[in-house]
């Protein structure tokens, strides 16, 4: 493993996992911690940096908001977008059921 | 008669003897067919090629040709990544979540190709969501090196590299979000240019980390990355990140192209220990070369630098946790249900079994870094980093009109050499992130072989934003110097 200065306390992953939907077994999710601890160990230097008063850079470009008149357009046929569906109903697409 | 040799056959030397009439574009194409077919089982660029609607696509091209129609695309068949829309044809990102999803559009980028009378010809390998350095994250194959075939091809655009390189594509499209256009060409040895954050748009393009993205071409000579930047750039009403700023000629800009009185700043961060030292030897002699040829050079400082990484893989990561949030396996691609059959199931399990590992970690890392309590310490934190990082760039450009640098740390590198140590690969993208993080434009142009094992090694150059007539006609005068 590369160096590791500044290994994090615990990351939880279990919580992570709940967040961004992943369902891992013990072993994958003691593989992703570790990884997880030395990425963000790394990234700690950061706080090297006195960043008091310094603005955020969100974007590439200083980009303002690009507003246009609200014209509606052409879009993909219904029948086109739901040809990728791994479930469809008629119009629509088909999940399980939600509400008992 | 005996196929089109397209080994070394650049954009511009196709257009030229189909407008002289020595070939046709479905001759073309057909050549292209028949040095996939020869060469690539030994590369592994290609992931499908669509042999019979390349050709449709050329005999469409030759009827506007007969019709009187001309141009510098007219006819020429162009490689795609996995990652670019392409109506009827699947767009896997290299990724199993994707599987049998067919893109039921066209890109901005994919129909202003098409307008311009080019023709997708190939989707290309990747890593896996354009998550990667090696191209070894894809799902279903590994891409070899053509100039060195037990070693990487770079990434994430390696197919896009390795087809041009290889003799298996004249150009291709690529994205780069911290590199994955410059490295690979680096690698590979041919031309990489990623244009300025804004300059392209991205809309069908399928998105990482929005902020950083950008859609560039792969090519072998920098007046066909010139050609090809003219016909893909320009505002987008689908795309408001893509800026309403006027699209020079780009390739007609190149024409007397020289470095003589051009003011180039080399950073002094970018030659440092960790740097092969082989690779810092090529890209030394290639400045020298520029220097003798009349530029003017200095060291500059981006101080800045050592921190780029650390900004990048919080920022790219955060972007992709959410961009990744639309494979839920409801509206397309892979879906699977868990024991319980419920929807939380399904989310899960489609996900967990879609996703390889890099992309996982990926969104893991970038999970973490937004959530309730590491928000500030981690995200906003890299936020101002990177303007430190952007200022950088903007004082050096105070002094400097273009920097000269290496691509990346290293030449290729052995397949599996960075297996189970992400950060390893990681550190890696040190000389290409800056360039995303700040919205410039880059190019990485060949600039000799490493002494020791012969492996290419690209130079690469970076100007400001929308600057990319000047970091065109830079990039022609050093191919030629160094040719």
């Amino acid at each position: 493993m590369t160096e590791n200065p500044a290994a994090p306390a615990s990351i939880d992953v279990d919580h992570l996992c709940a967040l961004a939907h992943f369902d891992f077994s013990a072993e994958e999710k003691e593989k992703f911690r570790a990884d997880l601890s030395s990425i963000v160990g790394y990234v700690q230097k950061l706080s090297d940096l006195d960043l008091d008063g310094i603005a955020p850079t969100q974007y590439g470009q200083p980009v303002a908001n690009a507003l246009r008149e609200d014209v509606p357009e052409p879009s993909i046929p219904r029948e086109t977008a739901l040809a990728n569906a791994p479930d469809s109903s008629g119009d629509e697409y088909r999940m399980p059921k939600i509400v008992e | 008669m005996a196929g089109i040799d397209i080994s070394n056959l650049t954009v511009a030397g196709a257009a030229e003897a189909m407008r002289r009439g020595d070939f046709t574009s479905e001759e073309l194409v057909r050549g292209v067919l028949d040095a996939i077919a020869e060469k690539d089982g030994a590369i592994g660029a290609y992931l499908t090629v669509d042999a019979e609607g390349a050709l449709a696509g050329a005999r469409a091209a030759d009827a506007r040709r007969r019709a009187g129609e001309d141009g510098p695309l007219l006819g020429v068949p162009v490689a795609m990544k996995d990652i670019f829309n392409v109506e009827g044809q699947p767009c896997t990102c290299a990724s199993r979540i994707l599987e049998g999803y067919v893109a039921p559009y066209d890109a901005t980028v994919v129909a202003r190709l098409k307008a311009a009378g080019a023709i997708p010809c190939g989707r290309v390998n990747m890593d896996e969501f354009a998550m990667g350095t090696s191209t070894e994250h894809s799902a279903f194959q590994i891409t070899r090196n053509p100039a060195a075939p037990d070693r990487v091809p770079g990434g994430s655009s390696g197919g896009s590299a390795a087809a041009v390189a290889g003799g298996t594509a004249l150009v291709s499209l690529g994205t780069d979000t911290g590199g994955s256009i410059r490295q690979p060409a680096s690698f590979c040895g041919c031309v990489g240019l990623k244009p300025s954050y804004g300059r392209v748009s991205r809309y069908g393009v399928t998105a990482f980390a929005s902020s950083l993205d950008q859609v560039g071409p792969l090519a072998r000579t920098v007046e066909d990355a010139a050609t090809v930047l003219g016909a893909i750039a320009g505002a987008d009403p689908h795309d408001q990140t893509c800026l309403d700023r006027p699209v020079p000629d780009y390739a007609s800009a190149l024409r007397g192209a020289s470095v003589r009185g051009l003011r180039i700043g080399v950073p002094k961060e970018y030659f440092v220990e960790g740097t092969d030292p082989e690779v810092m030897a090529c890209v030394r002699a290639a400045i020298d070369r520029a220097a003798d040829a009349g530029a003017q050079v200095e060291e500059i400082s981006l101080p800045h630098t050592d921190y780029a990484i650390a900004v990048y893989y919080i920022c790219a990561t955060a972007e992709a946790s959410a961009n990744l949030a639309r494979f839920d396996g409801i509206r397309y691609g892979r879906r699977r249900l868990g024991p319980d059959g419920s929807l939380q199931s399904l989310y899960d399990r489609s996900r967990t079994e879609g996703f390889g590992p890099e992309v996982k970690r990926r969104i893991l890392l970038g999970t973490y870094v937004l959530s309730s309590g590491y928000y500030d310490a981690y995200y906003v934190r890299a936020l101002k980093a990177r303007t430190l990082v952007r200022r950088d760039f903007d004082e050096a450009f105070a002094k400097v009109d273009a920097i000269f640098c290496p691509v990346a740390p290293t030449p290729a590198y052995p397949l599996g050499a960075t297996a189970g140590d992400p950060l390893k690969a990681y550190l890696g993208d040190a000389f290409t992130v800056p360039v995303n993080l700040a919205g410039l434009c880059g190019i990485s142009v060949p600039c000799g072989r490493t002494a020791s094992l012969g492996l290419p090694v690209g130079l690469q150059i970076v100007c400001p934003a929308f600057e990319e007539p000047r970091l065109l006609r830079a990039a022609a005068a050093m191919e030629t110097l160094l040719g």
